[in-house]
C-alpha cells in the first residue's frame, strides 16, 4: 500500500498533480454558488429596505 | 423570421436560458464526475507504468486533457465574443465572459501539473521553452480578459472591450499548439493524434479518453451554471429575477 502511495519515489509529484486538478475544479465548481448566494443576499436587501421606505412615505409621522 | 433565429432568440431570452441552464448543467456536471473519477483511477491504478518515465508520466492523464481544454475553451469563449460583438446578443457576452474563468482554471491545471511534470523528468519546474510560455500567455490572456470585464463599469461596454480583446488573443492558439512542431525545445512533441497512429501504449487509451469527455462535459456544466449566475446578477433589478429568487429571500431573512 505505502508502495503505491510511493510511486517510485514519483510519489509527491503525482499527488500533487492530482490534488491541484481536484482543488481547481471544486473551486469551480463553488465560485458562481456563492456568487448566486450573494446576489440573493443583497435583492433580499435592497427588498427590505424598499419595503421600509414605502411604509414610512404611506405613514405620515 | 429564421426558425434557427427565432429558436435562438427565444432560448437566448434571459428568463429561458435560466430555466434551461437550471435544468440542465447537472446532466453535464455528474456525468463529468463519474467520468473523471474512473479516468483518475484507471490512471493511477491500473494503467501499466511508463517504459521510460516510470510511474510520473501518470500526470499526464490530467495534464493532456487539461492542455487541451485551455484551447478548446479558449475557441468557445472566441465564438461567443465573435457572436456577442457582431449580434449584439446579451447572452453571447455572458457566456463568452463567463468562459473565461474555466479556461483559466483549466491553463492553471496544465502550468502546475506541468510543473509537477517537469522536476522529476528534466530536473526543473519551469524553462522558458515555447510550449510553456505561449500556455503562460495563454493564462495572461483569460486573466487580462476577466480584469477588463472587472474593470469598466458599464457591463455592456465592459462585455465588447473584453470580446474584443478574446477575439484579439486567438493568434496565440496556433502558437501554442505548433510549438512544439516550430520549435525543437524541452518539451515532448505530440504522442497521441486523431489521424494516425498515436505512440503510446493502447492500455493507456481509455482512460485518457474518459478523461477528455469528462472535462469536456464539465466545461459545459460548469458554463451553464456559470451564466446562469451571472445573468441573475445582471438581471438582479428585473421582475423575473425578483419572482425567480423571492421564495429564497424571504427564507433568507432570519439571518
Amino acid at each position: 500500500m505505502s508502495e503505491f502511495f510511493a510511486m517510485d519515489g514519483h510519489g509527491v509529484y503525482i499527488w500533487s498533480s492530482y490534488a491541484v486538478f481536484l482543488l481547481i475544479l471544486v473551486g469551480d465548481a463553488l465560485a458562481p454558488r456563492l456568487r448566486l448566494r450573494r446576489v440573493q443576499r443583497e435583492l433580499a436587501q435592497r427588498l427590505r429596505r424598499q419595503a421600509g421606505k414605502g411604509q414610512s412615505s404611506t405613514q405620515p409621522s | 423570421m429564421n426558425p434557427l433565429l427565432l429558436w435562438f432568440y427565444q432560448t437566448g431570452s434571459p428568463a429561458n436560458f435560466e430555466r434551461f441552464a437550471k435544468r440542465w448543467s447537472s446532466w453535464f456536471i455528474w456525468p463529468a464526475c463519474a467520468l473523471m473519477a474512473w479516468g483518475i483511477y484507471a490512471a493511477l491504478v491500473e494503467v501499466p507504468a511508463d517504459y521510460q518515465q516510470g510511474n510520473s508520466y501518470r500526470i499526464l492523464f490530467i495534464h493532456v486533457p487539461s492542455a487541451w481544454m485551455s484551447l478548446f475553451i479558449y475557441v468557445a469563449m472566441a465564438v461567443n465574443a465573435f457572436i456577442a460583438l457582431v449580434w449584439r446578443i446579451k447572452l453571447s457576452e455572458l457566456l463568452a465572459m463567463s468562459c473565461a474563468p474555466i479556461g483559466a482554471a483549466f491553463t492553471a491545471i496544465t502550468l502546475l501539473t506541468g510543473a509537477f511534470w517537469g522536476k522529476p523528468t528534466w530536473g526543473t519546474w519551469w524553462s522558458w521553452d515555447a510550449r510553456m510560455t505561449s500556455e503562460l500567455v495563454l493564462l495572461f490572456l483569460y486573466l487580462g480578459v476577466m480584469g477588463l470585464y472587472a474593470a469598466i463599469e458599464d457591463r455592456r461596454a465592459a462585455a465588447r472591450a473584453a470580446c474584443f480583446l478574446a477575439l484579439i488573443g486567438l493568434v496565440n492558439l496556433p502558437i501554442v499548439h505548433y510549438s512544439v512542431v516550430w520549435w525543437n525545445t524541452l518539451h515532448q512533441g505530440a504522442t497521441i493524434r486523431l489521424i494516425g497512429k498515436s505512440s503510446i501504449d493502447p492500455a493507456m487509451v481509455p482512460p485518457l479518453i474518459a478523461m477528455t469527455i469528462g472535462t469536456k462535459l464539465w466545461f459545459v456544466g460548469s458554463l451553464l451554471t456559470r451564466t446562469r449566475a451571472a445573468l441573475i446578477e445582471q438581471e438582479s433589478g428585473k421582475d423575473w429575477v425578483r419572482r425567480l429568487l423571492l421564495p429564497i429571500t424571504s427564507r433568507g431573512d432570519t439571518r
